[in-house]
Order: C-alpha cells, then sequence, then structure tokens
C-alpha cells in the first residue's frame, strides 16, 4: 500500500471518528494579561491551533506536562501549538506556576 | 533626615519567650519595634548606628536587578542598579561581602549578565548569588550556571562560613509545578539537613533565597511549597535569619529566633500583595521611582541574638 493510501484512509477514519471535525480548523486565541490566562479554559476542536500572547511587561511560559513548551515569552511574544488529539491539557506558566489553565480538545 | 527608612534590631534577648514584633515606620526616619505581651522596646537609627561602628561585620544585600528591563516601570534598570552600587561604594564601614537574591538578569540574556558584572564588580566586593528564575530562561539554562554556579551544588545552592555565621544559600526557583509555589525539592532539603548537621546550636545561621520562604501572598505565587520544611531544619538555632527577594519591596516577620525579610528590587516596584490586579511591575510617578528602589545592610554583632537590617531606597 502507497502512503498517500494510507494517509487517505487514516483521514477517513478520523472523519467517521470525529463527525464534528469541520472542513477548516481555527486560529483560537488566548491572550496573556496581569498573570492570568484568558480565557483560562477554552473548548476546541481536534486540528485547531492556539495562539497565547502575553501582554504583560514580565516574560511567561506556557507549558503542558510531556505535551508542549512554548520558549520564554517576553512582552507582545507568541506561542502556537496545533491540537493533534482529543483531551484535556492541563498547562501552566513554569515561571510564575500559580497561573494555571486548561484546554479541552474534542 | 536620613535615608535609612527603616532599622530592625532586636536587642532583647530570650529564645523562649515567642514574642509578636510590630514594625512601624516612624516619622519616615526608623523604626519603631513594638512587642506584644512583653516591654516595648524601640531603636532609632543613631542607635543603630553606633551599634553599626563597634561591630564586627556587615553585609550588604542585594536583589532584583532585572537587568536588560526596560518597560515603563524603569525604562533603565542598569542605570539603577549603578546607583544601588554607588551607594554600597559610598558607605563610611565598607561591607564584608554582598548576597545578591537573584534575578540578576530579566531574561537571562549573556549581555544582561555581562552588564550586570560589569556593575556590581565596581562594589569590589566578593558577591554571593542564588538564581531567580529571570537567571534560567536561556535555551540552554547554562549562563548562570557557567557564571556563578562554580563550587555549587544542584541547581546552584550551597554554604559557606564569614565570623561565625554561617550562611546558606538555596534554590527555590527550578521544577515548579503547576498550580503551586516556589520549590527547594528533596534533594536540597536533604544536603540542608546535612550541611545542618553538626553545627553548633549557638551558631547564628542565614539563610537566602529568591523567593520568599515562608508564605507572602500564595495568590501571587509568593511563598515556597516546601519552605516550612527548610524552617523546620534550623528551628533549634538560637538565631536565624531568612533573607530574600522576589517581592520587590520590603517586608519582614519575626516569629520566634527567626527574622524574615525581603528586600527591594534596584529596578522597578511590585505592589502590596492583593493591592493590584497582578504583582507585575509597579509604575509611579518618576520623582517617586528611587524611593521604591534600593538595597539592604546587615549588621552582625557578637552575642546579639538578631542581625540589624537596615534598608537603604536610593532616594528619598
Amino acid at each position: 500500500m502507497t502512503t498517500t493510501l494510507l494517509r487517505s484512509l487514516a483521514l477517513a477514519a478520523a472523519l467517521l471518528l470525529a463527525p464534528g471535525l469541520r472542513a477548516h480548523a481555527e486560529e483560537i486565541k488566548v491572550t496573556i494579561d496581569n498573570f492570568t490566562f484568558s480565557p483560562a479554559e477554552l473548548k476546541v476542536k481536534v486540528g485547531d491551533t492556539v495562539t497565547w500572547t502575553n501582554h504583560d511587561d514580565i516574560p511567561h511560559t506556557v507549558v503542558s506536562a510531556g505535551k508542549f513548551r512554548s520558549k520564554t515569552m517576553d512582552t507582545d511574544n507568541s506561542f502556537s501549538f496545533t491540537f493533534i488529539s482529543a483531551g484535556d491539557y492541563k498547562y501552566f506558566c513554569s515561571l510564575h506556576p500559580h497561573m494555571t489553565g486548561m484546554i479541552k480538545v474534542e | 533626615m536620613s535615608d535609612h527608612d527603616h532599622t530592625h534590631n532586636d536587642q532583647e534577648r530570650g529564645l523562649s519567650r515567642r514574642k509578636v514584633l510590630e514594625c512601624m515606620t516612624w516619622a519616615g526616619t526608623g523604626v519603631l519595634w513594638t512587642i506584644s505581651g512583653g516591654v516595648p522596646h524601640s531603636l532609632g537609627l543613631v542607635e543603630a548606628a553606633n551599634a553599626a561602628e563597634t561591630n564586627g561585620m556587615t553585609f550588604m544585600q542585594i536583589s532584583d536587578s532585572h537587568v536588560g528591563f526596560d518597560k515603563p516601570a524603569n525604562p533603565n534598570a542598569l542605570g539603577t542598579l549603578e546607583e544601588a552600587i554607588n551607594k554600597v561604594k559610598a558607605m563610611a564601614k565598607k561591607p564584608s561581602f554582598m548576597i545578591h537574591t537573584g534575578d540578576i538578569s530579566h531574561l537571562s540574556k549573556a549581555a544582561e549578565f555581562d552588564d550586570a558584572d560589569r556593575i556590581i564588580s565596581q562594589s569590589k566586593l566578593d558577591v554571593h548569588y542564588v538564581p531567580g528564575e529571570h537567571d534560567f530562561l536561556d535555551e540552554e539554562i547554562k549562563f548562570y550556571r557557567e557564571r556563578y554556579g562554580k563550587g555549587t551544588k544542584g541547581a546552584g545552592y550551597y554554604s559557606f562560613d564569614a565570623n561565625g555565621v554561617h550562611f546558606v544559600g538555596l534554590v527555590n526557583v527550578v521544577d515548579l509545578k503547576a498550580g503551586g509555589l516556589g520549590n527547594l525539592g528533596a534533594e536540597q532539603l536533604a544536603w540542608l539537613a546535612d550541611d545542618l548537621k553538626g553545627k553548633s546550636k549557638s551558631t547564628p545561621v542565614v539563610l537566602f533565597a529568591h523567593i520568599p520562604l515562608w508564605t507572602v501572598y500564595p495568590e501571587w505565587g509568593w511563598g515556597t511549597e516546601d519552605g516550612a520544611r527548610a524552617l523546620e531544619l534550623v528551628k533549634g538555632f538560637g538565631s536565624v535569619t531568612v533573607l530574600n527577594g522576589h517581592i520587590h519591596q520590603v517586608m519582614q516577620k519575626v516569629e520566634g529566633n527567626v527574622t524574615f525579610h525581603t528586600a527591594r528590587s534596584t529596578a522597578f516596584p511590585q505592589p502590596a500583595p492583593g493591592t493590584a490586579a497582578s504583582p507585575g511591575p509597579m509604575k509611579v510617578d518618576d520623582a517617586k521611582l528611587r524611593s521604591v528602589l534600593g538595597i539592604a545592610s546587615i549588621d552582625f554583632k557578637q552575642g546579639q541574638e538578631k542581625l540589624a537590617i537596615i534598608d537603604t531606597p536610593l532616594a528619598g
């Protein structure tokens, strides 16, 4: 079997398993203001991309253990992550661990 | 008018009596200690200065220089660090050495550490550093360790002795857990227990770390998750002083034989706990900035239970 066919089958399976999957994945923004992720909890679909942007005068990070880890974001820097599998992704700022958030991917 | 705005010196000796001390600013020139449930005792600045003259050792604390920070709260953090070092250079009695309680740099860039070194070295004092979370931001987390980590354990903890006082520099800014506070970790605590083993209980102990070892305001992360375990290890010692930074303001607490104190930043002030939407840099009038930045000198007198801490703003 060719790789292309495998990919097609995988895509078809994904479509069957995820009836909510839309033709166009969305780009969703999370802002960081005043040491707070906003929105703190977000529901997205598989395939969506979330972009975090730091508006504080202090650097922050976005870390989800074993899933994703941003570089240090200085003021107005951003970090994006595309969610390819469903699940609850708890994340936090590794510099200011009281800052926490959650992305629910369905 | 003197620019010394705080003086802490509990001349009462008494290990067994637990006292609650409150610190009140006294007409902007000094501090009045009041002892609840005991005899009130106050110490003016002149007394503190005289005490300092006869003392064996004075050391400096600077903190949170955030070299590289250029936001509205202070567009020139390097400049105010230089002013702070000039204050140290101008001291009548040359301090024995200096400790820096972290956040030397703002973004852990090599140039920021270079600039900090260039200014701080002008003090011509030995400087003992502990890292802040802003000092571990480079991709390989190597700049701090290369510069300040020689001879240290783990992420940079160590101890040394000076004039009969045992100093311990601790690291509580790594492996932070989601939703938690500062963190020392089991390995460092085991090392601390071992380090203190065999020390005479009459040895004065100074613990210094970036984030406060006691819980100042957990809503803003101002505390150390396992700080109480470190304090448990120094419980039997007659004199314990805990020096921290991170919160960019003077705050103190005396609990039994333990004095807790946080130093001002040399870069920018942060709001008092809960008085703002976040602990971020606080913009004050340009004319007021130097009154909320500063340094601390800590005076140790043989036979004295407590160390005298004098916070000095850059101006005002």
